[in-house]
């Protein structure tokens, strides 16, 4: 019987949450790491037993970890995140030249077929490669060289290369998405990168359609259909149906379109889900309800979610890199919040039920669905 | 005989319980020291000082002797007491944030 495997980063720690394909009790393991932020924890699609760990502190800088036996025991690898070359300057948040300074990784992402081969996502915002599982890590540095890479601007969590896809039918394609300067895509695995922001508007900035310095909070898509992308803007929940050469909003009638996370439906790539959040200072639900959004339609027309989530007081967040789906059927949705809960719903999102409370502060949620 | 002293964490990544004692040949300074630490725990690279620049970590601090040489040079002799091994040195995260 399939079960399912979720990997949960925390503010102070680690857990791994399994269940089996019901999806009605779970098992707690953890905090492994105690003490440590973790931004992010992913396990391989070609071997789902390797997962890799984002570990850090202001203290003790980066680690990565790696298990090769689905979480039950860890080995710290490579943790050498230098910047080719002689770095050179982005632009502060006052305006002027600051040099490149690695602060931690945000986010790996495993190959799709090669346990070793995994890209990490640091800020400040570069891209990284290791082919040797871990152990050692070389910048791709054509993204962070690009020409426009003086000007990006970090936004208010720091800038941060927060979220890497990679095109299943083509493995030479994969994309960046850097706050705040936007999305870029490489089509030669890595070698070189353009921003594809077009349709993007950001009236924040001094030109809101600008090539770069949009603040994208996540893109996400659906396996099966790699040309279409989605997104969660600072402002704005966008679509692009040709790989981010022009993107079109889809808010339609969120009650806000501010956010952090995005996720498509295992098996209906026209279904995605958002979590609104009230924008800029707050940061908390709109009407201190947890709501998740589902739209059937790819976009523009919503439905509020609320079957299982507090509907009244609920003032946490749910960021970037913290929902996940599985690929049961039906599919399962989960997430996790700043107040440490994490919630999962086990048909497609009409019913939820917090198998964690009190965890400390989630960053990060990952779902692996096992035979 | 060298006596280090690691914090909780790096004690936990490094595996080990108590002070981490080694021997060093030559001139004991704050460098040849982590040097030798890095090379007996390669896990700890990275954690104490820069994997790039070398430079202490910022929330990271060097105590012997009832003195703060954090702010020593590199290169500068360390106290004989750490050297002949009575007295420990301490690596110490700060006490800050939460």
């Amino acid at each position: 019987m399939s079960s399912v495997r979720l990997l949960v980063g925390t503010r102070k720690g680690a857990f791994v949450l399994t269940s089996d394909g019901k999806r009605m009790d779970w098992k707690i393991e953890g905090p492994h790491f105690g003490g440590w932020e973790i931004y992010h924890m992913k396990g391989s699609p070609a071997d789902p037993n390797r997962i890799y760990v984002s570990q850090s502190t202001s203290w003790f800088g980066q680690l990565v970890q790696r298990s090769d036996d689905g979480g039950a025991t860890w080995e710290p690898v490579g943790n050498r995140f230098g910047y080719d070359g002689e770095p050179g300057t982005h632009t502060w948040y006052d305006g002027t030249p600051h040099p490149w300074e690695f602060a931690r990784v945000w986010h790996l992402e495993p190959s799709l077929h090669d346990p070793d081969l995994v890209y990490a996502g640091v800020e400040d915002a570069a891209l990284f490669r290791s082919s040797d599982g871990g152990r050692n890590w070389e910048e791709l540095s054509a993204l962070r060289t690009h020409p426009s890479g003086p000007s990006w601007q970090p936004g208010a969590g720091g800038m941060c290369l927060h979220t890497i896809l990679l095109d299943p039918r083509d493995p030479a394609r994969m994309y960046g998405a850097i706050s705040a300067a936007g999305v870029f895509r490489s089509d030669d695995a890595g070698a070189s990168w353009r921003p594809i922001n077009r349709g993007l508007r950001s009236n924040g900035i001094p030109d809101e359609n600008a090539e770069v310095g949009h603040c994208v909070h996540r893109i996400a898509m659906h396996p099966k259909y790699p040309d279409t992308l989605y997104m969660q803007k600072h402002w704005d929940v966008m679509r692009s149906d040709d790989g981010g050469e022009r993107w079109s909003e889809v808010s339609g009638n969120l009650p806000t379109d501010f956010g952090f996370p995005i996720d498509v439906h295992a098996h209906e790539p026209q279904t995605i889900y958002v979590v609104p959040i009230t924008s800029d200072s707050e940061h908390f639900p709109p009407d201190a309800r947890l709501r998740v959004y589902r739209s059937r339609t790819g976009g523009n027309e919503w439905e509020a979610l609320t079957n299982g989530l507090p509907q009244k007081h609920c003032y946490v967040n749910v960021l970037r890199d913290a929902m996940a789906v599985d690929s049961l059927d039906s599919c399962g949705i989960y997430f996790g919040t700043t107040g440490g809960q994490v919630y999962a719903s086990s048909d497609s999102g009409d019913h939820w039920t917090a198998i964690a409370r009190d965890f400390p502060a989630v960053l990060s949620v990952e779902a692996q669905t096992l035979p | 005989m060298i006596r280090v002293v690691l914090p909780a964490h790096l004690r936990t990544l490094a595996r080990v319980n108590g002070e981490v004692t080694f021997e060093i040949t030559g001139e004991l300074t704050q460098r040849a020291l982590l040097d030798a630490l890095e090379s007996r725990y390669p896990m700890l690279r990275g954690t104490i000082r820069d994997h790039v620049t070398q430079r202490r970590r910022p929330y990271v601090r060097f105590f012997a002797c009832e003195t703060d040489l954090s702010h020593q040079p590199s290169d500068a002799p360390l106290p004989q007491p750490v050297a002949d091994g009575s007295e420990p040195f301490l690596v110490v995260g700060a006490m800050a944030g939460g």
